[in-house]
């Protein structure tokens, strides 16, 4: 199975506090004391009640038995009645603080759930390129969605249910062996058996749980795959091919849930056994002493219903003890994901990056991208600067370092070695927002989001004025285009921005990325399908709007760097020739070559 | 008929665009029961399974209500009222306990083995329904929503079936108690029995109104969801747009929401706690005043009591646990339901009875007065009618809609035509099945997608049969082969989530590949080199070149420069060919690409905006 752990493809130390993930669970639900110390006292008064029960019926038999040795006597009639009563009082107070005590279990589950939800969230948007590069996203959103469920799931089921089951075993055991110790220690001698193999059941099954889970992120994946290469899968009739794969993994899946099962189910059904074992001990023990009038037919009834107490939460265990092992193993996912180190996070000291004009400087930067073979550098030794007001020209063959420059700028990525400064100041000491909000960055690869066109362009800030966005789109050449559609700005773009073409989804991201005014602005062959001539206007508009920004245009078309102030040819990643558009055809290289063929190809 | 009917539910779902729950429709009531009966249709296959889980079941359940006849024999030989001697008592008590773990054991080993093969069924059934539904109810479904049907749902309806079977055991010891409590002692049973009716109407109250909280719980789990799972898709973006803040407040909403509807729903489930709690107590106390006279009346002995305190105890046992159940299954209910909703989206386009597969002659493709819309009302392709001989080139060109990918996608009968017909090697495409016309037309679309698996998986694909070298002859020939050896582990380096590893135009080469190694007779490029960079534009010509040798081509475009040596070159606007002929013609006509081809512009799109 290809289910690494995160750790595996992320290279940081593994998580290895297993043991301790239930214990870290615990102090999510400890934030809410009050109602936690509420909903112990609510199962302290139901296990209390619960174990009331038995000795009134208890009571109730020795009352019956002495009428029908001491024939009908008033007082005997009316104390059966009285313990009718009693007997119907426990039950109503017990069912209102079962029913509340389910309640404000699920209250404590739910809140947690929302909680680590939140936290979870949080997390995954802080962590870095390198890490999302690294996880696959239907890995995170197994995580985020079934991992989540398990915690929860036990913190509903087990945990209170943990305390209700200890509390009446506790109580219980005192109440028997004053009554009699001999018949209670027989009533009571199934519990260390129970606790034994409840302990070796949660071992075992927190190790199937585990691979469960991992098969699961492994299914998701499939899924989701192939829900977004759907396209694919129907252009090559795949689907015969894509059902194997998806059955292979859900077969296995199928298989581990079976041996989870039967664990489960044979551990209980040896629970059960043991039960009932103890309870024929206590027909022996207690018939024989009932028999030699050592203790009354009350007694023994006391014994036997406390043992019927005891039995729905002897079947609860089974499932308190799969809910743990599952929350265990869950849980040490979502910590693993929790407990990550954002690897680019805020220096301690990092100041923010004022507001203002600012050069950028790359000295000596080289990078290597985390998964990448040793040795192989995706920039090495690059040094340039450009000045707030000038444009700087990227071109090179297809993975030779471009857009890494672009994304080590805003620190997507950390430089390996040489520094990048912002403004005079290195990256690394600015705080990560100010450092952003100066950085523009439009990518080729645009993400639309499920939602309205103008919501996307509005992106950074959806509290922008309409007027603005309108103006970014103008700029960007695209708003004539979104006033042809039909509820437009209204229009909604879809998940996978279906209904726009390559050039208008790119220059929606145009239009998105000038709407945040940043004072470094990066197009990323972020026009590589927008034709010439719209680019050309593209251009001019940019111009006129940029005026005093610090730009940096990576583009293989050429003609579209022509006018920068200088133009880095990179291969390879290095520089391998650099200077103004006029001295570089002038020196008959790469540059020149690529420029003599695409002024040729173009009609 | 049902099926259709959820299919256009569906389809009005999504023209409110503030409405983000594409499925989620409120107040589907009557659904429930059905969702559930036509789940239990997928346990017809393992009929034979059942019968045998059936009887263990009844084992099991006779195991348990004789218990207490064990305990009451043990009790009264106890105090002497029974000849028996005590151990007899005991040693039947075991045995029956006993019988009861074996066959409670067996009991659930079958019932869980069947409830997972039962869900395996299921989802199997939607994952391959999904790849027949026709492609515009996936553009406009939130795949983060399917996700959660076949994830969340799947798993409900799992859990479900797993507890199930043991609820099957507790309507039998139901039954049982009740003999056996009207078989001791028929009065004392008889008013112990009072308490089911005052339960039943309880629940009749309780349970529309619970089923609609939970079925708004599984909606707002669902939601959630689908927005962690946009934002993990999306994070690029909205780390670009340091939008963390704003989305976690919106995220934070949703979460609340979520949580405010699990609290109803627990509620809900809740409140009928305690009615079965005092009527355990009712049925009790009823026990104890009866059992005075009727003990004195010398018609019930102590041991007659306990075991009847028994009886009534277990006899509540199973109406808990049955109450319990009963709120798994309406979660599973609502769950199935919205299984089904999946399952039953249309399939617009299916093989005929009779189809056969292509014929192996060359493929000439030809479009007859074909008229086409995705949604009744909106049509567009209006009769459009062409002929392309086999092994030329076809090019389309046109602005954005003008309905060029449509045709390709007719052609591949990603769906039928309004009229018209559509003919493949002299065959209308709908009398040959969908697999043949799959093996015989690879496209390769304007987005690459890659698979989370090797370069070599990703190139071999759906062609089981390539081998290594033609893998990489393949590779070589559309020039992808050095950039691949150059990544750490050469054809075998996994690629990550999408390729995303490599840049958009390797990611495009490649797929020209698995293009490649599929050898089909027919080829549609659907803007396949929009995005390849001009560093490779030249070779990528030169590769196509290849690629189209002994193929019929359809290339879709709108930029001119890569289609000029096209056989023909059809030019739609609006849905209907405007203009066609060779380049030469074209010019010659002055029309709509003579005016492009003059201007600077590349695209149409731009000519007519900016006209």
């Amino acid at each position: 199975m290809d289910a690494t752990p995160l750790t595996d493809v992320t290279g940081q130390k593994r998580f290895e506090a297993r043991p301790k993930v239930l214990r870290r669970l615990y102090a999510y639900v400890l934030a809410y004391r009050l109602r936690l110390a509420v909903a112990v006292a609510v199962t302290v008064g139901s296990a209390m009640l619960n174990l009331l029960t038995p000795h009134f019926l208890g009571v109730a038999v020795d009352q019956a038995h002495a009428l029908l040795l001491a024939g009908p006597a008033a007082g005997a009639q009316r104390a059966l009645k009285i313990t009718a009563l009693i007997v119907v009082t426990i039950s109503l107070v017990r069912g209102l603080l079962t029913g509340y005590q389910g309640y404000i279990q699920e209250y404590l589950a739910q809140r947690v759930g929302a909680d680590l939800r939140l936290a979870y969230f949080a997390k995954l948007q802080r962590l870095s390129f390198s890490f999302h590069d690294a996880v696959h996203s239907g890995d995170l959103i197994t995580r985020g969605m079934l991992d989540i469920e398990g915690v929860r799931g036990f913190l509903e089921t087990g945990f209170l249910r943990t305390i209700n089951v200890t509390l009446l075993v506790a109580i219980g055991t005192a109440g028997l062996l004053t009554a009699d110790w001999r018949t209670g220690l027989c009533a009571l001698s199934f519990v260390p058996f129970v606790a034994w193999r409840a302990v070796r059941m949660g071992v075992a099954l927190r190790i199937t749980w585990q691979r469960v889970q991992a098969l699961n992120a492994v299914i998701t994946r499939r899924m989701e795959e192939n829900l977004r290469g759907m396209r694919v899968v129907r252009a090559f009739a795949a689907h015969a091919h894509e059902l194997a794969k998806f059955n292979h993994a859900a077969a296995e899946a199928v298989r581990l849930s079976a041996l989870r099962i039967s664990q489960r189910s044979r551990s209980v059904r040896t629970m059960n056994l043991a039960y009932y074992l103890a309870m024929a001990l206590v027909l022996l023990v207690g018939g024989q002493r009932v028999h030699h009038h050592l203790i009354t037919i009350g007694t023994l009834t006391e014994m036997l219903t406390f043992m019927t107490v005891l039995q729905p939460p002897l079947r609860q265990i089974g499932f308190i003890v799969n809910a743990g092992a599952r929350a265990s193993s869950a849980g040490a996912r979502l910590f693993e994901v929790l407990d990550f180190d954002p690897v680019i996070a805020n220096a301690p000291d990092a100041v923010d990056l004022p507001h203002a004009p600012a050069a950028l400087q790359f000295s000596d930067v080289s990078f290597r991208y985390p998964a990448a073979a040793p040795g192989r550098y995706a920039l090495s030794d690059i040094s340039f600067t450009v000045a707030p007001g000038q444009v700087l020209g990227i071109a090179g063959p297809p993975g030779s370092g471009k857009s890494t420059i672009a994304q080590l700028i805003p620190r997507f990525y950390d430089a390996g070695s040489g520094s990048i400064t912002v403004g005079g100041i290195d990256v690394r000491d600015l705080t990560l927002a100010s450092l952003r909000e100066a950085v523009g960055l439009v990518q080729q690869d645009v993400f639309l989001f499920d939602t309205s066109v103008h919501d996307n362009i509005a992106y950074a800030d959806p509290l922008t004025e309409e007027e603005e966005v309108f103006g970014a789109a103008q700029t960007a050449q695209i708003h004539e285009h979104i006033a042809q559609l039909p509820q437009h700005y209204q229009s909604r773009v879809g998940e996978r921005g279906v209904g726009l073409s390559g050039g208008q989804r790119q220059r929606l991201a145009i239009a998105r990325g000038l709407l945040a005014d940043p004072q470094i602005i990066i197009f990323d062959d972020s026009s590589s399908a927008i034709d010439a001539a719209t680019e050309v206007e593209l251009r001019a508009a940019l111009d006129h709007k940029l005026q005093g920004k610090t730009i940096i245009v990576i583009a293989h078309r050429l003609n579209v760097l022509r006018n920068a102030d200088e133009i880095l040819v990179l291969d390879q990643g290095r520089i391998a020739e650099r200077g103004t558009h006029a001295a570089l055809l002038a020196g008959q290289g790469l540059y020149a070559d690529l420029w003599r063929l695409q002024n040729q190809g173009a009609a | 008929m049902s099926g259709s009917h959820g299919g256009r539910n569906l389809l009005a779902g999504q023209a409110t665009h503030e409405d983000e729950r594409i499925f989620e429709k409120p107040g589907a009531k009557g659904g429930v029961k059905r969702g559930l009966g036509r789940f239990f249709a997928y346990l017809r296959p393992y009929r034979r399974r059942a019968c045998l889980i059936s009887l263990t079941i009844i084992a099991a359940t006779l195991g348990q209500v004789a218990l207490p006849m064990a305990i009451r024999q043990a009790v009264n030989s106890a105090i002497g009222q029974s000849s028996m001697p005590l151990s007899h008592g005991i040693l039947l008590f075991i045995a029956l306990a006993g019988s009861n773990a074996l066959f409670g054991y067996l009991q659930e080993y079958h019932a869980t083995q069947l409830a997972q093969r039962v869900v395996l069924d299921l989802r199997s059934a939607m994952f391959a329904h999904l790849q027949r539904v026709s492609l515009s109810f996936l553009d406009r479904t939130q795949t983060g929503r399917l996700m959660s049907r076949l994830q969340g749902d799947v798993g409900t309806l799992q859990e479900f079936l797993e507890q199930s079977i043991s609820s099957l055991g507790d309507v039998l010891l139901l039954l049982g108690i009740i003999i056996v409590l009207l078989v001791m002692n028929w009065r004392i049973g008889a008013i112990t029995l009072l308490v089911l009716p005052v339960l039943f109407i309880a629940r009749l109250v309780w349970q529309p109104w619970a089923q609609r909280r939970f079925r708004r719980a599984r909606d707002a789990s669902s939601t959630v969801n689908a927005a962690l799972a946009e934002n993990i898709n999306g994070i690029r973006t909205v780390q670009e747009s340091r939008r963390e803040d704003h989305n976690f407040t919106q995220y934070a909403r949703k979460a609340e929401d979520n949580f405010q509807a699990a609290m109803s729903s627990s509620r809900a489930a809740q409140s009928i706690v305690p009615a079965v709690d005092i009527l355990t107590g009712i049925a009790m106390a009823t026990v104890i005043l009866a059992s005075a006279g009727a003990v004195l009346h010398g018609k019930l002995g102590a041991g007659e009591m306990v075991a009847y305190f028994f009886y009534v105890q277990r006899f509540f046992d199973p109406i808990r646990s049955l109450s319990m159940q009963y709120t798994i299954a309406s979660r599973a209910a609502v769950a199935a339901q919205r299984i089904f909703e999946i399952l039953d989206v249309g399939i617009d386009v299916q093989d005929k009875p009779d189809a056969l597969p292509l014929p192996a002659a060359p493929c000439a493709i030809s479009f007859r007065d074909v008229s086409f819309g995705y949604v009744p009302g909106r049509q567009v392709l209006h009769n459009v009618s062409f002929e392309v001989a086999a092994n030329q080139t076809i090019a389309l060109v046109g602005p954005t809609g003008s309905g060029k990918s449509s045709i390709a996608a007719l052609l591949h009968r990603f769906y039928d035509a309004w009229s018209g017909e559509i003919s493949i090697a002299g065959v209308n495409v709908r009398d040959v099945t969908q697999d043949s016309l799959g093996q015989n037309i690879a496209m390769v679309l304007q987005e690459p997608f890659l698979f989370s698996a090797s370069v070599m998986e990703n190139i071999r694909y759906n062609t089981a049969a390539a081998t290594d070298e033609r893998i990489i002859a393949a590779a070589r020939t559309v020039r992808a082969h050095d950039f691949i050896m150059d990544l750490p582990h050469g054809y075998n380096t996994m690629l990550g989530q999408a390729g995303r590893n490599l840049s958009i135009g390797q990611r495009q080469l490649i797929s020209f590949a698995r293009a490649l190694v599929a050898d089909p007779k027919i080829l549609i490029l659907d803007e396949a080199t929009a995005s390849i960079d001009s560093f490779t534009e030249l070779e990528i010509q030169e590769a196509l070149a290849v690629l189209r040798q002994g193929r019929t081509s359809v290339v879709i475009a709108h930029r001119l420069a890569t289609i000029r040596d096209a056989d023909l070159i059809l030019v739609l606007h609006g849905g209907r060919i405007v203009e066609r002929g060779d380049h030469g013609q074209l010019l010659a006509q002055n029309g709509l690409y003579a005016k492009l081809h003059r201007s600077s512009r590349t695209s149409f799109d731009d000519l007519l905006t900016a006209q």
